[in-house]
Protein backbone atom coordinates (compact mmCIF):
# COMPACT_ATOMS: atom_id res chain seq x y z
CA UNK A 1 0.00 0.00 0.00
CA UNK A 2 1.26 2.92 -0.70
CA UNK A 3 -1.90 5.12 1.24
CA UNK A 4 -3.28 3.47 4.00
CA UNK A 5 -5.79 5.76 5.78
CA UNK A 6 -7.51 3.85 8.63
CA UNK A 7 -10.57 5.72 10.70
CA UNK A 8 -9.74 9.11 9.75
CA UNK A 9 -11.90 12.16 11.61
CA UNK A 10 -11.45 15.58 10.77
CA UNK A 11 -13.67 18.45 12.71
CA UNK A 12 -13.68 21.64 11.85
CA UNK A 13 -14.36 23.42 15.11
CA UNK A 14 -17.88 21.63 16.10
CA UNK A 15 -18.80 20.24 12.46
CA UNK A 16 -17.24 17.08 11.51
CA UNK A 17 -15.79 16.82 8.05
CA UNK A 18 -14.56 13.30 7.72
CA UNK A 19 -16.11 10.78 9.86
CA UNK A 20 -13.93 7.33 10.26
CA UNK A 21 -12.96 7.21 6.46
CA UNK A 22 -10.85 4.21 6.00
CA UNK A 23 -9.54 3.97 2.81
CA UNK A 24 -6.05 2.86 0.93
CA UNK A 25 -4.19 3.09 -2.74
CA UNK A 26 -2.06 0.38 -3.48
CA UNK A 27 1.36 0.45 -5.83
CA UNK A 28 0.25 1.27 -9.25
CA UNK A 29 -3.40 1.02 -8.58
CA UNK A 30 -5.98 3.82 -10.17
CA UNK A 31 -8.16 4.78 -7.65
CA UNK A 32 -11.45 6.72 -7.48
CA UNK A 33 -13.39 8.87 -4.90
CA UNK A 34 -16.70 10.17 -5.87
CA UNK A 35 -19.14 12.04 -4.08
CA UNK A 36 -21.40 14.92 -4.11
CA UNK A 37 -20.05 18.55 -2.65
CA UNK A 38 -19.71 18.84 1.11
CA UNK A 39 -19.32 15.31 1.34
CA UNK A 40 -15.43 15.97 2.35
CA UNK A 41 -13.34 14.97 -0.48
CA UNK A 42 -11.02 18.07 -0.55
CA UNK A 43 -10.79 17.73 3.58
CA UNK A 44 -9.13 14.20 2.77
CA UNK A 45 -6.93 15.29 0.38
CA UNK A 46 -5.97 18.46 2.94
CA UNK A 47 -5.22 15.73 5.43
CA UNK A 48 -3.24 13.65 3.13
CA UNK A 49 -1.04 16.24 1.86
CA UNK A 50 -0.24 16.85 5.92
CA UNK A 51 -2.10 20.41 5.56
CA UNK A 52 -5.28 19.29 7.87
CA UNK A 53 -4.35 17.65 11.17
CA UNK A 54 -6.83 14.57 11.68
CA UNK A 55 -8.87 14.44 14.92
CA UNK A 56 -8.24 10.56 15.21
CA UNK A 57 -7.09 7.99 12.99
CA UNK A 58 -4.02 7.16 11.11
CA UNK A 59 -2.54 8.05 7.74
CA UNK A 60 -0.13 6.27 6.47
CA UNK A 61 2.07 7.35 3.57
CA UNK A 62 5.06 4.85 1.95
CA UNK A 63 6.28 6.41 -1.14
CA UNK A 64 6.10 10.27 -2.93
CA UNK A 65 2.70 11.81 -2.51
CA UNK A 66 2.26 14.78 -4.99
CA UNK A 67 -0.98 16.38 -5.40
CA UNK A 68 -3.27 18.35 -8.46
CA UNK A 69 -5.02 20.60 -6.05
CA UNK A 70 -8.66 21.86 -7.12
CA UNK A 71 -8.46 25.24 -9.25
CA UNK A 72 -4.82 24.07 -10.07
CA UNK A 73 -3.07 26.65 -7.78
CA UNK A 74 -0.60 27.72 -10.57
CA UNK A 75 2.16 30.88 -9.46
CA UNK A 76 0.20 32.94 -11.98
CA UNK A 77 3.22 35.06 -12.87
CA UNK A 78 6.11 32.71 -13.26
CA UNK A 79 6.47 30.98 -16.26
CA UNK A 80 5.22 27.00 -17.06
CA UNK A 81 8.65 26.46 -16.83
CA UNK A 82 9.50 27.97 -13.35
CA UNK A 83 6.18 26.49 -12.09
CA UNK A 84 7.15 23.08 -13.19
CA UNK A 85 11.16 23.93 -11.50
CA UNK A 86 9.40 24.47 -7.95
CA UNK A 87 7.11 21.11 -8.77
CA UNK A 88 10.33 19.38 -7.11
CA UNK A 89 11.81 22.07 -4.58
CA UNK A 90 11.76 19.59 -1.61
CA UNK A 91 13.93 17.06 -4.03
CA UNK A 92 15.82 20.13 -5.12
CA UNK A 93 15.71 18.71 -8.63
CA UNK A 94 15.44 21.87 -11.22
CA UNK A 95 15.67 19.62 -14.59
CA UNK A 96 12.40 19.77 -16.41
CA UNK A 97 13.03 18.14 -19.35
CA UNK A 98 11.77 15.27 -18.51
CA UNK A 99 8.34 16.87 -17.91
CA UNK A 100 8.36 18.22 -21.43
CA UNK A 101 9.10 15.13 -23.05
CA UNK A 102 5.84 13.31 -20.58
CA UNK A 103 3.80 16.12 -21.48
CA UNK A 104 4.59 17.60 -24.99
CA UNK A 105 1.89 20.13 -25.02
CA UNK A 106 3.63 22.11 -22.54
CA UNK A 107 7.32 22.42 -25.02
CA UNK A 108 5.16 25.45 -26.88
CA UNK A 109 4.47 27.02 -23.33
CA UNK A 110 7.60 26.70 -21.74
CA UNK A 111 8.37 30.68 -21.46
CA UNK A 112 4.54 31.96 -21.18
CA UNK A 113 3.00 33.48 -17.63
CA UNK A 114 1.20 30.41 -16.10
CA UNK A 115 -1.90 33.22 -15.29
CA UNK A 116 -2.38 34.10 -18.97
CA UNK A 117 -3.08 30.07 -20.03
CA UNK A 118 -6.43 28.62 -20.88
CA UNK A 119 -7.79 26.01 -18.36
CA UNK A 120 -7.19 23.49 -20.10
CA UNK A 121 -3.13 24.62 -20.48
CA UNK A 122 -3.28 25.49 -16.89
CA UNK A 123 -4.57 21.56 -15.74
CA UNK A 124 -1.74 20.08 -18.13
CA UNK A 125 0.67 22.62 -16.06
CA UNK A 126 -0.48 21.50 -12.50
CA UNK A 127 -0.45 18.01 -13.92
CA UNK A 128 3.66 18.44 -14.99
CA UNK A 129 4.32 20.14 -12.08
CA UNK A 130 3.19 17.52 -9.53
CA UNK A 131 4.93 14.91 -11.91
CA UNK A 132 8.26 17.02 -11.31
CA UNK A 133 8.61 15.48 -7.74
CA UNK A 134 8.99 12.03 -9.34
CA UNK A 135 5.75 10.86 -7.33
CA UNK A 136 4.22 7.44 -6.72
CA UNK A 137 0.97 8.63 -6.08
CA UNK A 138 -0.42 11.52 -7.66
CA UNK A 139 -3.85 12.61 -5.89
CA UNK A 140 -6.07 14.77 -8.41
CA UNK A 141 -8.55 17.14 -6.46
CA UNK A 142 -11.62 17.98 -9.73
CA UNK A 143 -9.10 17.31 -12.65
CA UNK A 144 -12.34 17.76 -15.07
CA UNK A 145 -14.08 21.02 -13.35
CA UNK A 146 -14.77 22.92 -16.43
CA UNK A 147 -13.04 21.70 -19.21
CA UNK A 148 -13.64 20.88 -22.48
CA UNK A 149 -13.91 16.81 -23.10
CA UNK A 150 -11.41 16.69 -25.51
CA UNK A 151 -8.82 18.42 -22.60
CA UNK A 152 -10.03 15.97 -20.42
CA UNK A 153 -9.78 13.19 -23.08
CA UNK A 154 -5.68 14.03 -23.07
CA UNK A 155 -5.12 14.02 -19.37
CA UNK A 156 -6.82 10.96 -18.88
CA UNK A 157 -4.55 9.69 -21.57
CA UNK A 158 -1.55 10.56 -20.11
CA UNK A 159 -2.49 9.75 -16.29
CA UNK A 160 -3.16 5.86 -18.42
CA UNK A 161 0.12 6.04 -20.03
CA UNK A 162 1.97 6.82 -16.85
CA UNK A 163 0.38 4.21 -14.67
CA UNK A 164 1.26 1.87 -17.16
CA UNK A 165 4.68 2.50 -18.12
CA UNK A 166 6.08 3.72 -14.52
CA UNK A 167 3.06 2.47 -12.50
CA UNK A 168 1.92 5.50 -11.23
CA UNK A 169 -0.35 5.26 -8.72
CA UNK A 170 -3.56 7.60 -8.78
CA UNK A 171 -6.16 8.63 -6.18
CA UNK A 172 -8.77 10.59 -8.86
CA UNK A 173 -11.36 12.72 -6.89
CA UNK A 174 -14.09 13.89 -8.60
CA UNK A 175 -17.57 14.92 -9.02
CA UNK A 176 -17.72 13.63 -12.55
CA UNK A 177 -18.21 10.00 -11.37
CA UNK A 178 -18.66 8.60 -15.23
CA UNK A 179 -15.09 9.88 -15.81
CA UNK A 180 -14.14 8.28 -12.85
CA UNK A 181 -15.30 5.58 -12.51
CA UNK A 182 -14.26 4.74 -16.39
CA UNK A 183 -10.76 5.24 -15.46
CA UNK A 184 -10.33 3.85 -12.16
CA UNK A 185 -10.21 0.31 -11.37
CA UNK A 186 -11.56 0.19 -7.94
CA UNK A 187 -13.60 3.10 -6.07
CA UNK A 188 -14.93 5.00 -2.91
CA UNK A 189 -17.89 6.64 -2.30
CA UNK A 190 -17.90 9.04 -0.24
CA UNK A 191 -21.30 11.12 1.34
CA UNK A 192 -21.40 13.72 4.23
CA UNK A 193 -18.16 12.44 5.64
CA UNK A 194 -18.42 8.98 5.51
CA UNK A 195 -17.87 6.24 2.83
CA UNK A 196 -20.83 4.88 1.93
CA UNK A 197 -19.54 2.31 -0.66
CA UNK A 198 -16.48 1.25 -2.35
CA UNK A 199 -15.69 -2.15 -4.43
CA UNK A 200 -14.23 -2.27 -7.97
CA UNK A 201 -15.26 0.58 -10.11
CA UNK A 202 -17.10 -1.89 -12.69
CA UNK A 203 -19.49 -3.10 -9.90
CA UNK A 204 -20.01 0.45 -8.68
CA UNK A 205 -20.93 1.93 -12.31
CA UNK A 206 -22.96 -1.24 -12.34
CA UNK A 207 -25.20 -0.46 -9.15
CA UNK A 208 -28.85 1.02 -9.31
CA UNK A 209 -28.12 3.17 -6.59
CA UNK A 210 -24.57 4.93 -7.38
CA UNK A 211 -26.07 4.69 -11.31
CA UNK A 212 -29.43 6.99 -9.70
CA UNK A 213 -27.14 9.07 -8.09
CA UNK A 214 -23.89 9.34 -9.81
CA UNK A 215 -24.32 8.81 -13.63
CA UNK A 216 -27.52 10.41 -13.99
CA UNK A 217 -29.53 7.08 -14.57
CA UNK A 218 -32.85 5.78 -13.61
CA UNK A 219 -32.71 2.96 -11.04
CA UNK B 1 21.11 77.37 -10.67
CA UNK B 2 23.57 75.68 -8.17
CA UNK B 3 21.28 75.74 -5.01
CA UNK B 4 18.70 74.23 -7.54
CA UNK B 5 21.42 71.23 -8.42
CA UNK B 6 22.33 70.88 -4.81
CA UNK B 7 18.39 70.61 -3.63
CA UNK B 8 18.70 68.05 -6.31
CA UNK B 9 21.36 66.14 -4.89
CA UNK B 10 20.14 66.38 -1.70
CA UNK B 11 17.12 64.52 -2.29
CA UNK B 12 17.84 61.92 -4.33
CA UNK B 13 20.11 61.30 -1.50
CA UNK B 14 17.71 61.15 1.36
CA UNK B 15 14.82 59.49 -1.99
CA UNK B 16 17.50 56.81 -1.99
CA UNK B 17 17.18 55.99 1.77
CA UNK B 18 13.07 55.94 1.57
CA UNK B 19 13.36 53.85 -1.62
CA UNK B 20 15.54 51.18 0.09
CA UNK B 21 13.38 51.06 3.49
CA UNK B 22 10.30 51.47 1.07
CA UNK B 23 11.57 48.14 -0.57
CA UNK B 24 12.08 46.43 2.49
CA UNK B 25 8.92 47.11 3.41
CA UNK B 26 7.49 45.67 -0.29
CA UNK B 27 9.52 42.26 -0.28
CA UNK B 28 7.91 41.49 3.30
CA UNK B 29 4.54 42.59 2.16
CA UNK B 30 4.68 41.02 -1.15
CA UNK B 31 5.81 37.50 0.79
CA UNK B 32 3.99 37.75 4.19
CA UNK B 33 0.99 40.81 3.67
CA UNK B 34 2.20 42.13 6.79
CA UNK B 35 3.25 45.67 6.83
CA UNK B 36 5.93 46.08 8.70
CA UNK B 37 5.36 49.58 10.57
CA UNK B 38 8.93 48.68 13.03
CA UNK B 39 10.90 48.74 9.54
CA UNK B 40 11.85 52.52 10.39
CA UNK B 41 13.23 51.47 14.15
CA UNK B 42 15.34 48.75 12.55
CA UNK B 43 17.16 51.36 10.06
CA UNK B 44 17.40 54.18 13.44
CA UNK B 45 18.80 51.01 15.15
CA UNK B 46 21.28 49.77 12.48
CA UNK B 47 22.16 53.75 12.54
CA UNK B 48 23.00 54.16 16.02
CA UNK B 49 24.74 51.19 16.60
CA UNK B 50 27.13 52.28 14.10
CA UNK B 51 27.95 54.84 15.88
CA UNK B 52 28.99 52.92 18.53
CA UNK B 53 30.84 50.65 17.30
CA UNK B 54 32.82 53.63 15.07
CA UNK B 55 33.91 55.06 18.36
CA UNK B 56 34.87 52.20 19.46
CA UNK B 57 37.46 51.93 16.67
CA UNK B 58 36.18 49.84 14.38
CA UNK B 59 37.00 51.21 10.69
CA UNK B 60 34.49 52.04 8.03
CA UNK B 61 32.93 49.60 5.94
CA UNK B 62 33.34 47.13 8.43
CA UNK B 63 31.02 49.19 11.39
CA UNK B 64 28.64 49.73 8.72
CA UNK B 65 28.73 45.93 7.58
CA UNK B 66 27.20 45.24 10.93
CA UNK B 67 24.90 47.40 11.33
CA UNK B 68 23.17 46.01 8.22
CA UNK B 69 23.48 42.64 9.91
CA UNK B 70 21.64 43.51 13.00
CA UNK B 71 19.28 45.53 11.06
CA UNK B 72 18.73 41.82 9.28
CA UNK B 73 18.36 39.98 12.91
CA UNK B 74 16.70 42.48 14.15
CA UNK B 75 14.25 42.19 10.73
CA UNK B 76 14.32 38.40 11.83
CA UNK B 77 13.38 38.69 15.39
CA UNK B 78 10.48 41.34 14.31
CA UNK B 79 9.29 38.52 11.97
CA UNK B 80 9.16 36.02 14.60
CA UNK B 81 7.33 38.18 17.41
CA UNK B 82 4.64 39.35 14.37
CA UNK B 83 4.12 36.10 12.40
CA UNK B 84 5.64 33.29 14.86
CA UNK B 85 2.34 32.35 15.90
CA UNK B 86 0.72 30.12 13.63
CA UNK B 87 -2.49 31.62 12.20
CA UNK B 88 -1.86 35.41 13.25
CA UNK B 89 -3.30 37.37 10.35
CA UNK B 90 -1.28 40.11 8.34
CA UNK B 91 -3.28 42.42 10.57
CA UNK B 92 -2.24 41.53 13.74
CA UNK B 93 0.99 41.37 12.97
CA UNK B 94 0.76 44.67 11.71
CA UNK B 95 -0.32 45.70 15.15
CA UNK B 96 2.68 43.84 16.53
CA UNK B 97 5.13 45.77 14.48
CA UNK B 98 3.88 48.86 16.00
CA UNK B 99 4.39 47.95 19.36
CA UNK B 100 7.86 46.35 18.33
CA UNK B 101 8.33 49.82 17.05
CA UNK B 102 7.76 51.74 20.65
CA UNK B 103 9.43 48.83 22.22
CA UNK B 104 12.49 50.01 20.16
CA UNK B 105 12.46 53.68 21.30
CA UNK B 106 13.15 52.18 25.07
CA UNK B 107 15.98 50.52 23.87
CA UNK B 108 17.60 52.64 21.97
CA UNK B 109 16.88 55.91 24.52
CA UNK B 110 18.50 53.23 27.23
CA UNK B 111 21.98 52.42 25.12
CA UNK B 112 22.14 56.01 23.21
CA UNK B 113 20.18 58.16 24.96
CA UNK B 114 17.79 61.38 23.08
CA UNK B 115 20.49 63.34 21.78
CA UNK B 116 20.99 63.45 18.10
CA UNK B 117 23.81 61.15 16.78
CA UNK B 118 25.48 61.29 13.10
CA UNK B 119 29.21 59.78 11.78
CA UNK B 120 31.08 60.73 9.13
CA UNK B 121 30.44 59.41 5.62
CA UNK B 122 32.58 60.11 2.82
CA UNK B 123 34.41 62.64 2.69
CA UNK B 124 34.96 65.13 -0.52
CA UNK B 125 33.66 66.19 -3.29
CA UNK B 126 33.50 64.80 -6.76
CA UNK B 127 32.40 66.82 -9.65
CA UNK B 128 31.02 69.41 -7.26
CA UNK B 129 28.78 66.85 -5.10
CA UNK B 130 29.19 65.40 -1.93
CA UNK B 131 30.67 62.09 -2.84
CA UNK B 132 28.96 60.23 -0.15
CA UNK B 133 25.71 61.33 -2.11
CA UNK B 134 26.90 59.88 -4.83
CA UNK B 135 27.77 56.73 -2.45
CA UNK B 136 23.89 56.77 -1.53
CA UNK B 137 22.74 56.41 -5.24
CA UNK B 138 25.72 54.06 -6.19
CA UNK B 139 24.74 51.57 -3.55
CA UNK B 140 20.84 52.08 -3.64
CA UNK B 141 21.35 50.83 -7.59
CA UNK B 142 23.23 48.08 -6.96
CA UNK B 143 21.17 47.11 -4.13
CA UNK B 144 17.88 47.12 -5.52
CA UNK B 145 19.33 45.86 -8.96
CA UNK B 146 20.60 42.87 -7.02
CA UNK B 147 17.02 42.15 -5.19
CA UNK B 148 15.27 42.32 -8.60
CA UNK B 149 17.82 39.69 -9.61
CA UNK B 150 17.55 37.57 -6.89
CA UNK B 151 13.53 37.55 -7.20
CA UNK B 152 13.34 37.05 -11.17
CA UNK B 153 16.32 34.71 -11.62
CA UNK B 154 17.17 32.65 -8.30
CA UNK B 155 15.05 29.68 -7.71
CA UNK B 156 15.14 31.38 -3.77
CA UNK B 157 13.40 34.37 -5.50
CA UNK B 158 10.74 32.15 -7.54
CA UNK B 159 9.85 30.27 -4.22
CA UNK B 160 9.48 33.87 -2.26
CA UNK B 161 7.24 35.04 -5.08
CA UNK B 162 5.13 31.53 -5.13
CA UNK B 163 4.96 31.81 -1.52
CA UNK B 164 3.52 35.63 -1.85
CA UNK B 165 1.55 34.60 -4.84
CA UNK B 166 -0.08 30.92 -3.52
CA UNK B 167 0.45 29.95 -0.08
CA UNK B 168 -1.58 27.09 -0.40
CA UNK B 169 -0.42 26.04 -3.45
CA UNK B 170 3.70 26.60 -2.24
CA UNK B 171 2.85 24.56 0.45
CA UNK B 172 1.85 21.95 -1.54
CA UNK B 173 5.18 21.71 -3.95
CA UNK B 174 6.78 21.42 -0.14
CA UNK B 175 7.57 25.12 0.35
CA UNK B 176 8.04 26.13 3.74
CA UNK B 177 6.40 29.03 3.47
CA UNK B 178 6.70 29.80 7.21
CA UNK B 179 10.52 30.07 6.47
CA UNK B 180 9.89 32.07 3.64
CA UNK B 181 7.94 34.73 5.25
CA UNK B 182 11.33 34.79 7.68
CA UNK B 183 13.32 35.28 4.96
CA UNK B 184 11.75 37.93 3.75
CA UNK B 185 11.72 39.75 7.12
CA UNK B 186 15.50 39.51 7.52
CA UNK B 187 15.70 40.54 3.93
CA UNK B 188 13.28 43.75 4.35
CA UNK B 189 15.28 44.42 8.01
CA UNK B 190 18.46 44.57 6.22
CA UNK B 191 17.48 46.81 3.81
CA UNK B 192 15.95 49.51 5.99
CA UNK B 193 19.03 49.22 7.91
CA UNK B 194 20.70 50.04 4.84
CA UNK B 195 19.02 53.03 4.55
CA UNK B 196 19.65 54.18 7.85
CA UNK B 197 23.10 53.94 7.70
CA UNK B 198 23.67 55.47 4.80
CA UNK B 199 21.51 58.47 5.69
CA UNK B 200 22.99 59.03 8.74
CA UNK B 201 26.28 61.50 7.72
CA UNK B 202 23.67 63.84 5.74
CA UNK B 203 20.95 63.89 7.97
CA UNK B 204 21.73 63.39 11.93
CA UNK B 205 19.67 60.05 13.42
CA UNK B 206 17.49 59.92 17.14
CA UNK B 207 15.72 57.56 18.70
CA UNK B 208 12.71 58.73 16.56
CA UNK B 209 13.95 59.47 13.25
CA UNK B 210 12.09 56.24 12.63
CA UNK B 211 8.69 58.00 12.30
CA UNK B 212 9.65 60.11 8.64
CA UNK B 213 11.99 57.22 8.21
CA UNK B 214 9.12 54.68 7.97
CA UNK B 215 6.32 56.40 6.87
CA UNK B 216 8.12 58.13 3.73
CA UNK B 217 8.76 54.81 3.14
CA UNK B 218 5.89 53.28 4.00
CA UNK B 219 4.58 56.43 0.91
CA UNK B 220 7.47 55.51 -1.26
CA UNK B 221 6.15 51.69 -1.25
CA UNK B 222 2.12 52.64 -1.76
CA UNK B 223 2.70 53.85 -5.12
CA UNK B 224 3.95 50.69 -6.45
CA UNK B 225 0.41 48.97 -4.55
CA UNK B 226 3.40 47.53 -1.85
CA UNK B 227 4.52 45.04 -4.36
CA UNK B 228 6.07 46.95 -7.34
CA UNK B 229 10.20 47.83 -6.36
CA UNK B 230 10.06 49.84 -9.39
CA UNK B 231 7.36 52.15 -8.46
CA UNK B 232 8.84 51.87 -4.87
CA UNK B 233 11.88 53.58 -6.01
CA UNK B 234 10.54 56.26 -8.20
CA UNK B 235 8.30 57.26 -5.27
CA UNK B 236 11.59 57.28 -2.85
CA UNK B 237 12.74 59.83 -5.31
CA UNK B 238 9.87 62.10 -5.79
CA UNK B 239 9.54 61.85 -2.11
CA UNK B 240 12.79 62.88 -1.21
CA UNK B 241 13.53 65.41 -4.01
CA UNK B 242 9.74 67.13 -3.51
CA UNK B 243 11.16 67.46 0.21
CA UNK B 244 14.39 68.99 -0.37
CA UNK B 245 13.15 71.78 -3.08
CA UNK B 246 10.40 72.46 -0.18
CA UNK B 247 12.84 72.59 2.67
CA UNK B 248 15.45 74.41 0.17
CA UNK B 249 13.14 77.33 -0.99
CA UNK B 250 10.43 77.77 1.73
CA UNK B 251 10.50 76.41 5.02
CA UNK B 252 12.59 73.09 6.72
CA UNK B 253 9.86 72.57 9.18
CA UNK B 254 7.02 71.59 6.60
CA UNK B 255 9.18 69.30 3.85
CA UNK B 256 8.20 66.20 5.37
CA UNK B 257 4.14 67.46 4.93
CA UNK B 258 4.72 69.02 1.61
CA UNK B 259 6.05 65.80 0.36
CA UNK B 260 3.39 63.57 1.75
CA UNK B 261 0.47 65.91 0.43
CA UNK B 262 2.36 65.94 -2.78
CA UNK B 263 2.21 62.06 -2.57
CA UNK B 264 -1.27 61.63 -2.31
CA UNK B 265 -1.98 64.20 -4.63
CA UNK B 266 -0.01 61.62 -7.18
CA UNK B 267 -2.40 58.83 -5.84
CA UNK B 268 -5.54 60.01 -5.93
CA UNK B 269 -4.76 61.25 -9.93
CA UNK B 270 -3.65 57.76 -10.44
CA UNK B 271 -6.73 56.33 -8.50
CA UNK B 272 -8.92 58.69 -10.60
CA UNK B 273 -7.14 57.29 -14.11
CA UNK B 274 -7.02 53.59 -13.27
CA UNK B 275 -10.45 53.95 -11.99
CA UNK B 276 -11.41 55.98 -15.57
CA UNK B 277 -9.87 53.43 -17.57
CA UNK B 278 -11.83 50.43 -15.56
CA UNK B 279 -15.32 52.40 -16.41
CA UNK B 280 -14.49 52.92 -19.99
Amino acid sequence: MIVEVRDLTVRYGAATALDGVTLSVAAGELVALIGPNGAGKSTLVNALCGIRRPASGRIDVRGRLALVPEGRHLFPSLSVDDNLRLGAWRRRERDTAHIYALLPELTPLRDRPAGRLSGGEQQMVALGRALMSRPDLLVIDEMSLGLAPKIVGSLVAHLRQRNAEDGLAVLLIEQNARLALELCTRAYVLEAGRVVAEGPAAALAGSPEIAAAYLGLEA
Amino acid sequence: MAELVQYLITGVGVGCAYALLGSGLVVIYRVTRVVNFAQGAVAVLAALTVTTLLAAGLPHGLAEGLGVLLAGAAGLLTGLVATGKPGTTPQAALIVTLGLGVLAYAVEILFWGDQPRSFPGLPGATAGVQTHYLLIASVTALVLAATAVLFARTDLGRALTATAEDPYAARIVGIDVARMGLLAFTVGGALGGLAGVLITPVQQVTFDSDVALVVNGFSAAILGNLTRPGLTLAGGLLLGVVQALAGGYWNTSYQTEVALIFMLVVLVVRAGRLSSVETA
